[in-house]
């Protein structure tokens, strides 16, 4: 276990450096000056000279890679040179909201989700089954801001029944969440289905197992042979998507936030793309890749832990 | 010699037959197929369809709701809707053809290199896919979209880069799976060389399963493509999409529900569409898949 958990740590550790490097190859490698992007056309030579030195842009390409590679290392993600504060800050200010979105949508697919896949597999074709099935698939198909905007649409702006906009920062913490309720709807959506689908095959694969019979034919309760040796084992596969998921939750919380106009991460990337401040650009997109690497990371260890058979593959 | 083709012809035909009726008896496949006809259809029939001139601006019409002359009723700027969200499917449908053509071009070549080559080379294709893949999709196109500025291609960029490692990883398991077969070490021995063992014996072996998933992306190949648009990131104004649909509505929410509506529907005929067929095909065609996905 303790090798795995040093090869796993070393791997995420090597793709976040390559991700580093591929984020800032990319700038040095479109075509354009990064300098005059930031700057816009009606700059002054001078001007983007000393911003080029300040960043550090006139000196080579390993040196550069390397020494934003040390300065990320640190913390330290550049200045934004809008308002001459640091990226990281700024990204970390916004963060908060985006994680709690991403918990709130997550928590309440759980609570519907897991249930609903366990009723269907012990219920197999059955109506509620069938519907279930029907269901999930739609739900993963449709995008999520398609969701969002139609739930803006109904419950914010024809209803009235929910705010449309914001995050209720600063009102009472009923106001923030019902702030949240429309947004953690668009987002958790399409993960009832997606969780109740999963839990369901899994379900079904451990119910047909020798062990399963083997309760049943002690004369174990049903609900003792489900909940107890049943769903402990069918919830392995759960666990691991759920890890892989951030990055999808991500996403989606990207469309919400912009949506519905709530701070968060996803509101601090689409206003930097507008004005093309591409150091907090960069540096929110690397923060979350971290956030999703560790993510994957933790829940890989995990079940690693739970399955030896996972140790072996790495 | 001509029973021998009579034959050949005969059972390809109720292949064709076999499938088409085990697809008419799944009623999900059949609903998705039904849907998909309609996507491609108006792709295909968009000029003789549209009404009106999807960019033409009528100020003096704007903002209508849906009535006989405008069936979806018009935006901003007078445009008919219903005339928009008709040539908007050849936005969607021509981003989703060339980009998953591209990636699946890229990541088989990269996928059959990583399963035949030598493992260092392996090992570092391996290790970019995987880099690649930890970025989260919406935010990798955005920063993507900073650096080159938004286009069409731009958008296909940003699909072709995202999926090669899904194609690839595939394309590697597998020729890592029928690398060591006997018919392939007995072709070796024979002294045939790479390109003929690639192209005549691993491909065939791995494009079918490789079709189905390329086929199941399509839904969110069009996602991102009109969620860029909707963002203002993606596919250029004037030219019709169902995401700078969903923008304008998204700007005049509180003037008309319509705009949102009918830039929806699509999206929603679209995605469902294509994942219930997708789905039911591969059902029908391989069953072994179903666990992968």
């Amino acid at each position: 276990m303790w090798i795995y958990l040093v090869k796993r740590i070393l791997l995420a550790t090597i793709i976040v450096i390559t991700a580093v490097t591929l984020l800032y190859s990319m700038i040095l490698a479109v075509p354009g000056d990064p300098v005059t992007v930031l700057l816009g056309p009606r700059s002054t030579p001078e001007m983007r000279d000393t911003l080029r030195a300040q960043m550090g842009l006139d000196k080579p390409f390993y040196y550069q890679i390397g020494h934003f590679l040390l300065n990320v290392l640190q913390g330290d993600l550049g200045m934004d040179v809008f308002s001459n504060r640091p990226v990281s800050t700024i990204v970390f200010e916004q963060l908060p909201h985006t994680i709690i979105l991403i918990l709130a949508s997550i928590g309440w697919a759980i609570l519907i989700g897991v249930p609903l896949g366990c009723y269907s597999a012990i219920h197999r074709n059955s109506f509620v089954d069938k519907l279930t099935g029907v269901f999930s698939v739609g739900t993963i198909a449709i995008p999520s801001f398609v969701i969002a905007l139609y739930a803006l649409l109904i419950f914010a702006v024809e209803l009235q029944w929910l705010p449309a906009i914001g995050a209720g920062t600063g009102g009472t913490l009923v106001d923030r969440i019902r702030h949240l309720i429309l947004p953690a709807l668009a987002v958790g959506l399409g993960w009832v289905g997606y969780l109740s689908r999963l839990v369901r095959a899994s379900m079904l694969e451990v119910l047909g197992e020798n062990h399963i019979r083997t309760a049943r034919a002690f004369g174990l309760p049903e609900h003792v042979v489900i909940f107890r040796y049943a769903l402990k084992i069918a919830i392995l596969p759960t666990i691991a998507l759920l890890g892989v998921g951030i990055g999808y939750l991500l996403s989606a919380a990207v469309f919400a936030e912009i949506v519905f106009a709530r701070p968060g991460i996803g509101k601090l990337i689409y206003e930097s793309v507008m004005t093309r401040n591409y150091p907090i650009v960069m540096g929110s997109v690397l923060i979350t890749t971290i956030f999703f690497v560790a993510s994957t990371m933790i829940s890989d260890i995990i079940n690693a832990g739970l399955d030896p058979r996972i140790r072996e593959n790495l | 010699m001509s029973e021998a083709v009579n034959r050949k012809m005969r059972t390809e035909r109720s292949a064709l037959y076999n499938l088409l009726s085990r697809l008419y008896h799944n009623p999900l496949g059949f609903f998705g197929l039904i849907l998909v006809v309609i996507v491609v259809g108006s792709a295909i029939f968009a000029d003789w369809i549209v009404p009106y001139d999807p960019i033409a601006i009528n100020i003096r019409e704007r903002l209508q709701g849906p009535s006989a002359k405008h069936l979806m009723g018009t935006d901003q700027l007078g445009r008919d809707v219903f005339s928009r969200i008709v040539m908007g499917s050849r936005i969607a449908l021509k981003v989703a053809l060339v980009s998953i053509t591209l990636a699946l071009s890229c990541g088989l070549v990269l996928g059959l290199i990583a399963g035949y080559g030598p493992p260092w080379l392996d090992k570092i294709i391996i290790l970019i896919f995987d880099t690649i893949r930890s970025f989260p999709t919406i935010m990798f196109a955005l920063a993507i979209v900073t650096l080159v500025g938004p286009s069409l291609e731009t958008v296909i960029l940003v699909v072709v880069i995202t999926t090669i490692p899904v194609y690839g990883r595939i394309v590697r398991a597998q020729t890592q799976a029928i690398k060591n077969n006997e018919f392939i070490l007995a072709e070796r021995a024979m002294g045939a060389n790479i390109i003929r063992i690639l192209s005549l014996h691993m491909l065939p072996n791995i494009i079918g399963p490789l079709l189905i998933i390329a086929s199941m992306d399509l839904p969110g190949v069009v996602t991102i493509e009109a969620g860029l648009s909707f963002l203002g990131v993606g596919v250029r104004p004037p030219t019709p999409s169902w995401g700078s649909v969903l923008n304008d509505g998204y700007s005049f929410i509180r003037n008309t529900p319509w705009l949102i509506v009918s830039g929806g529907i699509p999206l929603i005929i679209t995605t469902l569409g294509f994942t219930f067929l997708g789905e039911a095909l591969r059902d029908i065609l391989d069953p072994k898949l179903r666990k992968d996905i």
